[in-house]
C-alpha cells in the first residue's frame, strides 16, 4: 500500500529543494557529499502501475505476488547497485483516465525512480504520454503491438513479454500445417480482437491458408449460439480469443452445439487465465490447443529456473496458489514483471544508476541490450530485445488440455515470432 | 457584486496554486479543470433546466475524437480544438432534436441510447479509433500556436483559461434573461409554455449549449492529455457529471467544479486506505444525497447564502 502524506510532504521537499539551492549555491561541496552518501545508499523506489481492481483484478493481484517474489530475490542478492529496492504498489482500476493520475502520484509524491506492470493496453495508451512529458522510463507488460508499432514514444518500452503480433505469427505455421487450413476467427470486437485478426489474416496469406470467416463478438455478449451458426462447415480450425466474463458460457455453448464432432480449436489461454481448466464446464476443451506465454502445468523437462521461480511466487505444479489450490495463477502472462524487474535492474546497473538524473541513461541502457538467455532472471526462457522497437522477442509454447492438464506439445524459437522493425525509437528525441 | 467576486476569487485562487501547488496537485488540478467544465456543461441542463441525460458521454466524447482525429489527420491544435467544441454542440443539437420529444424517465433512456449507440459506433470504427486502446495524439498536435500543451505550467493554464471562459460564461447565462426561464422552465413547464415561452426550444438551446462545454471538454482532454480511447465514451462518463452536480450542488455555479474537485480527491485518498475505495466513494455520496439533498453549495444556498448563484 502506498504511503500518502499528502501536499504536506511535498511542500516541505519542495523547501528542502530551495533549502539545498541556496546551500548548493552558497556554500561548497561538504554538505553535497554527506547528500551524495545519503542518496547511494537510501533504497530505490519502483513505481508499479497496478490493475488491483477492475476488470484486470483476476491479473493484477498475481502480478502483485510475482513482483514481490521477485523484489524479495532482488534485494536478497544486494538490490541493484547495491541499494535496496522498494516497489510502491499504486492501483489504476484498470481505468485509462486514472492511468497517468497514478504515475504522477508515484512519481511526484512517492519519489519512484520510474514505472512498469501494466497489462491492459487501454491504460498502456492513455499513461504513455504522461510518461513522456515527466521523462520517466515506463516499462510494460502488456502484449500490445503499440510499442513496437512506433505508435508510442522513448520512454516506454516492453522489455519482459512479447507482443500480440510476435506471439501469432510464431504460432500461426502449427496452426496451418498442423491443424488446418481453413480458419473461423473468433476474437473480441475490439482493439486487441483486431490485432488478433489482422496478424493472423496476414500470416494465412503469407501461409497460403484462407481464413474462411470472421466473427467478431460484442465483450458484452452474454449468449454465443447465433455466431456458431455462422461458422462455415468448411471451417478446419476454430481460432478463439474470448475475454471477459462469458468465457465460460462460451465455452459451454460451443460444445452444445457441435458435440463431439467439431473442428479443432486453437485459442489463445487469456481466455482462460486465472479459470480452473479441469472442471465439467470446460471438459469440451478436452483435446484442444492453446497458446502459453509461459506453460501453467509444470512440464516433465521444465527447467531449474522456472521450477525455482514457481516455487518463489508461491505456485504449485499445477498452476495454482499453494497455499490455495483452488486460486489459479495467471501464469502464462505474469513472468513478464519477474522478467521486467530483473531488466530493470540490469538496466540501473549499466546505466550506474543514482537517481532522476540517470532516467535517461537508463532508457539507452536498456536500448542497448540484445540476447538474454534463459536465467533466474529469465525463468519463462531466453529472450531478445530490439532496442529499436522496444519490444522483446521470446519462445511460445503450445499447449494440449490432455486429461484436464495442459500439456506442452511444441515451443516455438525466437526466430519464429521475429518481423521486421516498424520504427526506430533510438532516432527519436527523449 | 458579491457572487461575481466569489468566482473571480475561485479563478484566482486556482491561478495561484498554479505557482504553489506541488507537482502530483498541480497535474490533478489541470485534469479537475477540465472535467468540472463538462459538469458546468452537465449543469446548465440538468442544474438548471431540469433535464435529466444520461448520455452526456456522447458529447465529450464527440469533442474528444473530432480533435483527436483531426489531430492525426494533420489539423493543428487551435481548429482542431474548435472542431471538437463544435461536434460536441451539434451532436447534442441533433440528438436533443429527437430525444427531447420525451421527459423524464423516458429522457433519461433515450439520451443513454444515443450515447450508447455512440460508444458502439466508436467500436465498430476500431480500425479508425483503435477502440477501447484508442490513441495518443503526436505532440506536434499539442502545439497551441507557439505554446506547448506538453508542458506542465502551459498545459495548467490553458486548463485554467479553458474553465474561467466556461465558469463566467455561465455566471452570465445564469443571471440572464434566458437562464432565468431556463429555471421557469425546470420549475413548471406549463406554466412557462402559458406564459409564451417555446419550451421545447429553450431545452434545446439548454442542451445544445451543455453539449458545447462537454465537447470543450473532451476536445481540450485529447489536447491536453494526448490520450483519446472509447473508455471515455462509456456510461461511466455520462454518470461521472451528474455525481459532480449532485455532489456540488445543482443549480449552482460553482457546484459541478466542487464537486469534480471533491470526488478526486476522494478517490485519490480512499485508494491509499482500501482496495474498497469505489465503495468508500459510493457510502460517502449516499450518505451526503441522505443529509445534503441539494448538493453542498445548494445546501449553503438553502440554509442562508441566498445570493449564490
Amino acid at each position: 500500500m502506498t504511503n500518502n502524506l499528502g501536499p504536506f510532504t511535498t511542500r516541505r521537499r519542495v523547501l528542502g529543494g530551495l533549502a539545498a539551492t541556496g546551500a548548493t549555491a552558497g556554500l561548497a561541496t561538504g554538505l553535497g557529499t554527506r547528500f551524495a552518501q545519503a542518496q547511494s545508499s537510501a533504497p530505490l523506489k519502483l513505481g508499479f502501475q497496478l490493475h488491483r481492481t477492475g476488470i484486470g483484478a483476476a491479473y493484477g493481484r498475481w502480478y502483485e505476488r510475482t513482483t514481490k517474489a521477485a523484489l524479495k530475490a532482488v534485494n536478497e542478492a544486494g538490490g541493484i547497485n547495491g541499494r535496496p529496492v522498494e516497489v510502491i504498489f499504486e492501483d489504476d482500476g484498470t481505468d485509462a483516465a486514472r492511468g497517468p493520475q497514478v504515475l504522477d502520484k508515484l512519481i511526484n509524491q512517492e519519489g519512484c525512480e520510474l514505472v512498469f506492470g501494466p497489462l491492459f493496453s487501454n491504460v498502456v495508451m492513455a499513461t504513455a504520454p504522461r510518461a513522456a512529458e515527466l521523462k520517466i522510463p515506463y516499462l510494460v507488460c502488456s502484449e500490445t503491438h503499440s510499442v513496437a508499432a512506433g505508435k508510442l514514444n522513448r520512454w516506454t518500452m516492453q522489455p519482459g513479454i512479447t507482443d500480440v503480433k510476435s506471439q501469432v505469427r510464431a504460432v500461426a505455421p502449427f496452426i496451418f500445417d498442423t491443424l488446418g487450413k481453413k480458419v473461423t476467427m473468433i476474437y473480441p470486437d475490439y482493439a486487441f480482437g483486431y490485432d488478433h485478426r489482422d496478424f493472423l489474416t496476414q500470416a494465412a496469406k503469407e501461409a497460403g491458408a484462407e481464413i474462411v470467416k470472421l466473427l467478431p463478438i460484442p465483450v458484452t455478449e452474454t449468449s454465443f449460439t447465433r455466431y456458431f451458426a455462422q461458422i462455415p462447415r468448411s471451417t478446419e480450425v476454430i481460432y478463439h480469443v474470448m475475454v471477459g466474463p462469458g468465457v465460460l458460457t462460451f465455452v459451454k455453448e460451443l460444445g452444445e452445439f457441435y458435440g463431439s464432432n467439431h473442428p479443432k480449436l486453437f485459442g489463445f489461454i487469456d481466455s482462460l487465465e486465472a479459470v480452473n481448466i479441469d472442471t465439467p464446464s470446460l471438459s469440451f476443451l478436452e483435446g484442444t490447443h492453446f497458446w502459453e506465454g509461459d506453460c501453467r502445468y509444470a512440464q516433465p523437462d521444465e527447467t531449474e529456473f522456472d521450477k525455482a521461480y514457481r516455487k518463489a511466487v508461491g505456485v504449485n505444479d499445477q498452476g495454482a496458489a499453494i497455499n490455495d489450490p483452488k486460486e489459479i495463477s495467471t501464469y502464462a502472462h505474469m513472468f513478464s514483471c519477474w522478467e521486467t524487474l530483473y531488466v530493470i535492474k540490469a538496466g540501473m546497473e549499466a546505466a550506474d544508476y543514482k537517481g532522476p538524473q540517470d532516467r535517461q541513461k537508463f532508457v539507452e541502457a536498456v536500448e542497448a541490450m540484445s540476447d538474454m538467455p534463459a536465467s533466474m532472471q529469465h525463468p519463462q526462457g531466453a529472450k531478445r530485445f530490439n532496442g529499436k522497437t522496444h519490444q522483446v522477442f521470446g519462445h511460445q509454447n503450445i499447449s494440449q488440455v490432455k486429461d484436464g492438464r495442459l500439456v506442452r506439445i511444441e515451443r516455438t524459437s525466437i526466430d519464429a515470432g521475429l518481423y521486421p522493425d516498424e520504427t526506430d525509437y533510438t532516432k527519436m528525441s527523449f | 457584486m458579491k457572487a461575481l467576486l466569489l468566482h473571480l476569487g475561485v479563478l484566482a485562487g486556482l491561478l495561484a496554486l498554479n505557482f504553489l501547488a506541488p507537482a502530483y496537485h498541480h497535474a490533478m488540478l489541470a485534469r479537475i479543470m477540465v472535467l468540472a467544465v463538462f459538469g458546468l456543461g452537465y449543469n446548465i441542463a440538468f442544474g438548471y433546466t431540469g433535464l435529466l441525460s444520461l448520455g452526456h458521454a456522447l458529447y465529450f466524447a464527440a469533442g474528444l475524437y473530432a480533435t483527436g482525429l483531426l489531430s492525426q489527420a494533420g489539423w493543428s491544435a487551435g481548429p482542431a480544438l474548435l472542431a471538437g467544441v463544435l461536434a460536441g454542440g451539434a451532436i447534442a443539437l441533433v440528438s436533443g432534436a429527437l430525444a427531447l420529444r420525451t421527459a423524464g424517465v423516458s429522457l433519461m433512456i433515450v439520451t443513454l441510447m444515443f450515447a450508447q449507440a455512440g460508444y458502439q459506433t466508436i467500436l465498430y470504427y476500431t480500425p479508425l479509433t483503435r477502440g477501447e486502446e484508442g490513441f495518443n495524439l503526436t505532440n506536434a498536435g499539442r502545439m497551441l500556436g507557439p505554446v506547448n500543451l506538453t508542458e506542465e505550467t502551459p498545459r495548467y493554464l490553458a486548463a485554467l483559461a479553458l474553465f474561467a471562459v466556461a465558469l463566467l460564461l455561465k455566471l452570465a447565462l445564469v443571471r440572464s434573461r434566458r437562464g432565468r426561464v431556463m429555471v421557469a422552465v425546470r420549475e413548471n413547464e406549463e406554466r412557462s409554455r402559458m406564459l409564451g415561452y417555446d419550451v421545447f426550444r429553450v431545452k434545446l438551446v439548454a442542451l445544445t449549449l451543455s453539449g458545447l462545454y462537454a465537447g470543450a471538454a473532451g476536445a481540450a482532454w485529447a489536447v491536453l492529455f494526448g490520450y483519446v480511447g472509447a473508455g471515455f465514451a462509456g456510461i461511466q462518463y455520462s454518470i461521472l457529471p451528474l455525481l459532480y452536480t449532485l455532489l456540488g450542488g445543482a443549480g449552482t455555479v460553482l457546484g459541478p467544479f466542487l464537486g469534480a474537485l471533491l470526488m478526486f480527491y476522494l478517490i485519490d485518498l480512499t485508494s491509499d486506505v482500501s482496495q474498497s475505495y469505489l465503495f468508500m466513494v459510493g457510502a460517502s455520496l449516499l450518505i451526503l444525497v441522505v443529509f445534503a439533498p441539494k448538493g453542498i453549495l445548494g445546501s449553503l444556498r438553502a440554509r442562508g447564502l441566498k445570493w449564490l448563484p
